[in-house]
């Protein structure tokens, strides 16, 4: 058996993200030996790729901001199937964790009067997202990591973990391989975040990059966690969707929240048409109303008029584009048109630098005299981990979650901006929580040799086969499946059809054959991946099957409305049985406090039903 | 555009003495319209060779992956058009892809950087006051916003010729740290001073100022100008600069 080097830590993170960042920084402070394991090399992990800001109801650019509003608009955005009790510790301590960024080295973009700014974004209320152009993420990962480095954290870079390891129903450790020169490591620890990110990697149209194999919810999945929300995925309104080789980036709702109009190929601001009722009384209902708005943002002057309709929640805006194009109006290759150009050239480029590039760049188009061509990209997925909302551990005792791993703020549908704030305030609460879990142990386990040996034998049995498939059309092929059959628009029947193609692609990685050594190799990678990605698809279609409904990030075309009577009531739960086999039910979060209760809208929440 | 392209990229690994020990291969894959250099990267690891390495995450120039030799020129793979390196390449020849050079061999396209991380590990963090809701102005923002836009590409250490033909790795911090360095020394709250450090550690001295930093760095910041430059005088004003040395003595200046 090849050899294995073993390491001991008090609290391993699994993944150098905002959230993972986040603990480690909390973790050390409490005193305990840390961490951090990442696939990526640092500060290179899918925050960077965030762009338009961090959403904290700090007040500095329309005082009537407050906690209870944007709990209020977190849980309206979500469709109410969000963990009420997230929510609220989400509203009431992001701005604390956005304000000890900046004395961290964020530089956030700057009110008149000198404080942090901050950005409208769909859903919101108010203007709220803390933000540094359109690169808001790169701020946060860079401010964590030159942080981070001085804490005292261990970090393996371009390590992927293959197992976490139990003891009953208790953490014991992990095993990883290291990705530049193949060497075996168990990692003995006390207690174990999961801060891995999403899972959107799983669809051929996405804004993920290679990271998002969905591995960190399947190790939690395989360690015996109870997982939830997993049919809930945000397919983002604007992804780039020309020329064929970006198709998916991530074009930044901030391009909307700076005024930018969505119209169709008969130039018509279609999103008027599809207000939903819950939304009305908030949004224009007439184009020189939302041009008001729009001139009071640029003004820089607190709006009267009401907000225009290409700011609704994500979910309502990749849906409308979807009918447009059904209806036979999409632009020149099959998407809506979002125009910046009316706006002065330096505003745009001020404001959109990223933006600006990326499109001249990519698309030899110049979004200061053009329009971009967008269309929706799978982008999130608000299912995960399901997680205590004070300590973010998961039903194995010493697994902890957070970030994109986690579920519980967002419910069926996150809003813009809650992500990165998501990051540092329950990432902080893992590390924490992690660290005195830790404290609380007196010994590291032992982990069963047979355990590691198997682990081994699976991680480098691709190496040994020879004659199969290459693991990039396995995964090409699952990718396009599940765009097709798992999409923003789903049936029963493509459910199910996926569900049952989902077991031949166990039996085409199974023979998957990358060739090469140890050393750096990616076929050797993308072949240990695949089993996550069907697993987790499987979890979404199945999830999505049973879900009966139409809500958030949810669509079914056999069943095209929300129903308020029991599905609007209840949240998918899928954990292993005995037999490993996939196991769903549905449960409910406690019943909301009242003082809760009250700061939401009472005609929303169909009480009667 | 014709169909197919052929990319003439280096395979190898470094030998026991860290001496890259490998290969030219030509691959030929068929071009698609709006390509990037990683794209087609990526059409030859599922065509041709799995275990080709090369390092990418965000595909969008926005994490400072996957920085490579492509025809001889530093450069983000994944923001350099294929119609850009076919027009610049000459009929019937290949396209050569190269890791960064400076830099120790991984394998392959990915080069060992852990320089870079052992070497911001010494850099003194911000020290900024202990209240909150620091207040500065947009314009004192923009200054060090240029300087945070910063992905860590390492392309402009590949390219400085300290790095590149002296190798002084251990007496230079490069265009990307005097970078970050200028970003905590001009940063309004910050009490610090890392001056002595910049001129003895990180060798500011060594640059000559040949701003070839400046020129492939895909963020577009303006590093010699107004990182660099502005560095070095502050090291000129506080350690040879007569007057300030007798204002300092007399108590005028810090």
């Amino acid at each position: 058996m090849s050899e294995v080097t073993t390491h001991e830590y008090d609290v391993v993170i699994i993944g150098a993200g905002g959230a993972g960042l986040r603990a480690a920084i909390e973790a050390t402070r409490e005193g305990v030996s840390v961490a951090v394991i990442c696939k990526s090399m640092l500060g290179k992990a899918h925050t960077v790729m965030a762009e338009g800001g961090a959403a904290a109801a700090l007040g500095n650019k329309d005082p009537r901001d407050t906690w209870e509003i944007h709990f209020r608009d977190t849980m309206k955005g979500g469709k109410y199937l969000n963990d009420w009790r997230m929510a609220e510790i989400h509203a009431k301590e992001s701005p604390d964790r956005i304000r000890e960024l900046e004395q961290w080295g964020a530089i956030f973009d700057r009110t008149p009067e000198g404080l942090t700014n901050q950005r409208n974004f769909g859903g919101h209320t108010y203007p709220r997202l803390a933000h540094i152009g359109d690169a808001t993420g790169l701020e946060m990962i860079r401010t964590l990591q030159e942080r981070g480095i001085h804490s005292g954290m261990e970090v393996f870079m371009e390590y992927t973990v293959r197992r976490i390891f139990t003891n009953g129903d208790k953490v014991t450790g992990c095993f990883a391989y290291n990705r530049t020169d193949g060497s075996l490591h168990v990692f003995k620890a006390k207690s174990i975040v999961l801060a891995t990110g999403g899972i959107t990697r799983c669809w051929a149209v996405c804004s993920g990059s290679w990271e998002y194999s969905g591995e960190g919810h399947a190790l939690a999945y395989w360690a015996g966690a109870e997982m939830g929300d997993m049919e809930f995925v945000q397919f983002h309104p604007t992804g780039m969707i020309w020329p064929p080789s970006v198709r998916g980036i991530l074009v930044t709702e901030g391009v909307r929240g700076e005024g930018g109009m969505l119209t169709n190929s008969e130039g018509e601001r279609f999103m008027f048409n599809y207000v939903p009722e819950m939304y009305r009384e908030e949004f224009a209902d007439s184009e020189g109303e939302a041009m008001d708005w729009v001139n009071s943002i640029v003004a820089d002057e607190t709006p009267t008029a009401r907000r225009p309709p290409e700011l609704l929640t994500r979910d309502v805006v990749a849906k409308a584009i979807n009918s447009e194009r059904e209806a036979g109006r999409a632009s020149e290759h099959g998407g809506a048109y979002l125009d910046i150009s009316w706006r002065p050239e330096e505003q745009v480029r001020k404001k959109l630098p990223g933006m600006y590039h990326q499109f001249m760049e990519l698309a030899a188009v110049d979004i200061t005299k053009e329009k971009m061509e967008v269309g929706p990209t799978a982008h999130y997925v608000m299912g995960g981990v399901k997680v205590d909302p004070i300590t973010q551990e998961s039903t194995i005792s010493g697994l902890f979650a957070a970030g994109e791993a986690a579920t519980g703020l967002h419910g069926a549908n996150r809003l813009g901006g809650n992500s990165l704030s998501d990051l540092v305030t329950f990432g902080k609460r893992a590390g924490q929580y992690a660290a005195q879990k830790a404290s609380s142990v007196n010994e590291f386990e032992e982990i069963p040799a047979n355990e590691i040996d198997q682990v081994v034998t699976e991680t480098l049995a691709p190496l040994g086969r020879k004659g199969g498939e290459n693991p990039a059309k396995v995964v090409e092929d699952l990718r396009n499946m599940m765009q097709e059959k798992v999409g923003i628009i789903r049936q029963g029947t493509q459910l199910q059809e996926a569900l049952d193609e989902l077991e031949g692609f166990r039996l085409r990685e199974a023979t998957t054959s990358p060739g090469g050594t140890r050393i750096y190799n990616p076929g050797w990678h993308q072949s240990l991946e695949i089993g996550a990605m069907i697993d987790i698809s499987k979890m979404c279609a199945m999830a999505a099957l049973s879900r009966e409904e139409s809500r958030g990030g949810h669509t079914r075309l056999d069943f095209p409305t929300p129903d308020y009577g029991y599905w609007g009531k209840v949240n998918s739960v899928i954990v292993m049985d005995s037999n490993g086999g996939m196991n769903l039910s549905h449960i409910k979060y406690p019943p909301i406090p009242q003082h809760l209760k009250d700061l939401l809208d009472a005609d929303d929440l169909h009480e009667e039903e | 555009m014709s169909d197919d392209v052929t990319f003439r990229v280096f395979r190898g690994e470094p030998n026991d003495e860290g001496i890259p020990i490998g290969e030219m291969v030509d691959y030929t894959v068929e071009m698609d319209e709006g390509m990037v250099v990683l794209d087609v990267i990526h059409s030859i690891q599922a065509e041709h060779a799995p275990d080709l390495s090369c390092r990418w995450n965000c595909k969008a120039g926005k994490c400072g992956s996957c920085g490579a030799e492509v025809n001889g020129k530093p450069r983000l793979m994944c923001m350099t058009r294929m119609e850009d390196i076919l027009e610049e390449t000459p009929d019937g020849s290949p396209v050569v892809v190269k890791p960064m050079q400076a830099f120790p061999l991984t394998k392959d396209l990915v080069a060992d950087v852990q320089w870079s991380y052992d070497l911001n590990k010494t850099i003194p963090p911000l020290q900024g006051p202990d209240e909150v809701d620091w207040k500065f102005n947009q314009n004192e923002a923009n200054r060090i916003q240029e300087f945070r836009s910063c992905i860590e590409c390492l392309l402009c250490v590949n390219t400085c010729h300290v790095m590149r033909e002296h190798h002084l790795f251990d007496e230079f911090a490069g265009p990307r740290f005097f970078v970050r360095l200028a970003n905590l020394e001009m940063h309004p709250m910050d009490q610090g001073n890392r001056l002595s450090k910049i001129k003895d550690e990180y060798g500011i001295g060594y640059c000559n100022i040949t701003r070839c930093c400046t020129e492939v760095c895909p963020a577009g910041i303006n590093i010699t100008d107004n990182a660099i430059i502005p560095l070095k005088e502050r090291v000129v004003t506080e350690y040879y600069d007569p007057l300030a040395w007798v204002a300092k003595k007399i108590g005028l200046r810090k």
